[in-house]
């Protein structure tokens, strides 16, 4: 598995999130695959020199999403990401990132069709999950 | 309900003269935890570790250190405590190898392999002489020397101080890899938020000599909230607004930073008809400079001493 999690301190983003988002990330991007470990607490809490109990609570986060699963005595994986989010909540929550491209973009003067083709190049780049090879 | 707290003060207070340098301190540690306690320069945490460790009398107040009075430790609860001092206080004349012998002989659980993987780590050869070191490398002897008890409390006085960015690093290291043992406890001051933002369950904020929180790192961070309020022209003038620290006015917009925003503060903020109010997050040290700033309100405790880490 050829990924790392790096965090910042001094960001406006806590560090137990930093986690999460770049788990998500990696899911959403293929970079994580279904099945794959993941480094325990206490492995990622000395790599990235944090508290254990950050990971933990990230990890924790990730667990209630649905997206990892500690199997007792085996260590963490990567699981099938079951919808937990209502379409609502799940647009209430992807809004203001489309609106911050969009900003961002605008203020340095990318044309609306320069931001679609934009766009679209990284929908048809992106990886969709890996199916599970038997249906639940 | 009966948690174990490592450390417990009730109004502990300590006067210099007219001026208290700690006043009515009410702080409870939990064991196992991460606490970093935090302040600017003379607010107050030297004095408070002191008299913990019953090197100062309290001029009033009392308080616990593993369950004995601070005012009477025996000797076998210091053996179980580890303190770094500010000051790194060696004699010249020993050697690196001889502190670590002189240190051996009050601790019954001293790890000589570890004393020397620190040494190792800094660079420390045991035949120098302690009046030739480097402040750096007098910093990393005497967190070896703290450190190779694997004490069960660990009291730190801004170790970073003195450091270089690799030495703190290792600094960082250690607390964590402390924390293996889940029976551990951690009490530490600084001033390095990039250091607290890692390893800290708990922050404890002193304010001139006024514990002003006490919770969570995370309850912290929540608790001090940047919003900006936009207008369709100038904003109005502000009316009181609870909890408020700051306020940047721009053209047509109010930044506050504000502690525990809550319905009552956006309430306040809608009366005066912004076009929007949205919440931004704050980093942990733009919270605490906003937090220990001059201007603002100051009487605002977080406090949740029964709170799990």
């Amino acid at each position: 598995m050829n990924w790392n999690i790096a965090i910042s301190t001094g960001s406006d983003t806590p560090i137990y999130k930093q986690i999460t988002d770049q788990v998500r990330l990696a899911a959403a991007i293929g970079k994580l695959a279904m099945g794959d470990q993941l480094p325990s607490v206490r492995a990622l809490a000395e790599e990235l020199v944090v508290n254990p109990n950050t990971v933990a609570r990230a990890y924790t986060d990730l667990a209630r999403e649905g997206l990892i699963e500690s199997r007792a005595g085996r260590g963490v994986f990567l699981i099938r990401k079951r919808r937990v989010f209502t379409r609502e909540e799940g647009w209430r929550r992807l809004e203001p990132l489309i609106d911050g491209v969009i900003g961002e973009a605008m203020a340095m003067d990318f044309t609306r069709e320069g931001l679609q083709d934009a766009f679209e190049k990284k929908i048809r780049h992106w990886k969709p999950e890996p199916e599970p090879k038997s249906k639940a | 309900m009966n948690k174990d707290i490592v450390i417990r003060t009730r109004g502990l207070t300590r006067y210099f003269g007219a001026k208290p340098a700690v006043y009515d301190l009410n702080l409870e540690v939990p064991r196992g935890c991460v606490f970093a306690y935090l302040g600017r320069n003379g607010s107050g945490k030297t004095t408070t570790i002191r008299m913990l460790l019953g090197l100062l009398q309290p001029t009033r107040g009392e308080g616990a250190i593993l369950g004995y009075d601070i005012r009477a430790l025996p000797p076998e609860a210091r053996a179980r405590i580890g303190y770094l001092t500010e000051d790194h206080q060696l004699y010249g004349w020993m050697t690196v190898r001889e502190c670590g012998a002189f240190q051996s002989q009050f601790y019954p659980q001293w790890k000589e392999k570890l004393f020397q993987g620190i040494l190792g780590h800094f660079g420390l050869k045991p035949e120098a002489r302690v009046k030739d070191l480097s402040r750096g490398e007098r910093a990393g002897l005497c967190l070896a020397l703290t450190l190779a008890p694997e004490p069960e409390l660990l009291i730190l006085d801004d170790p970073a101080v003195g450091l270089d960015p690799v030495a703190r690093r290792l600094l960082m290291e250690s607390m964590v890899q402390l924390t293996r043992r889940s029976d551990r406890t951690i009490f530490f001051s600084s001033h390095q938020l990039a250091d607290v933002e890692r390893v800290a369950d708990y922050v404890a904020v002193l304010d001139h000599s006024v514990l002003r929180a006490c919770c969570s790192l995370e309850t912290f961070r929540n608790g001090v909230q940047q919003v900006h309020v936009r207008f369709k022209g100038a904003p109005p003038p502000l009316p009181k607004i609870p909890g408020l620290l700051q306020v940047f006015r721009k053209a047509d917009e109010l930044r506050l930073i504000c502690v525990r925003y809550d319905g009552a503060t956006e309430q306040a903020l809608r009366a005066l008809s912004p076009t929007e109010i949205e919440q931004a997050p704050l980093s942990l040290e733009d919270a605490f400079i906003s937090y220990l700033g001059d201007r603002g309100e100051k009487s605002l405790i977080f406090s949740e001493p029964e709170a799990q880490p």
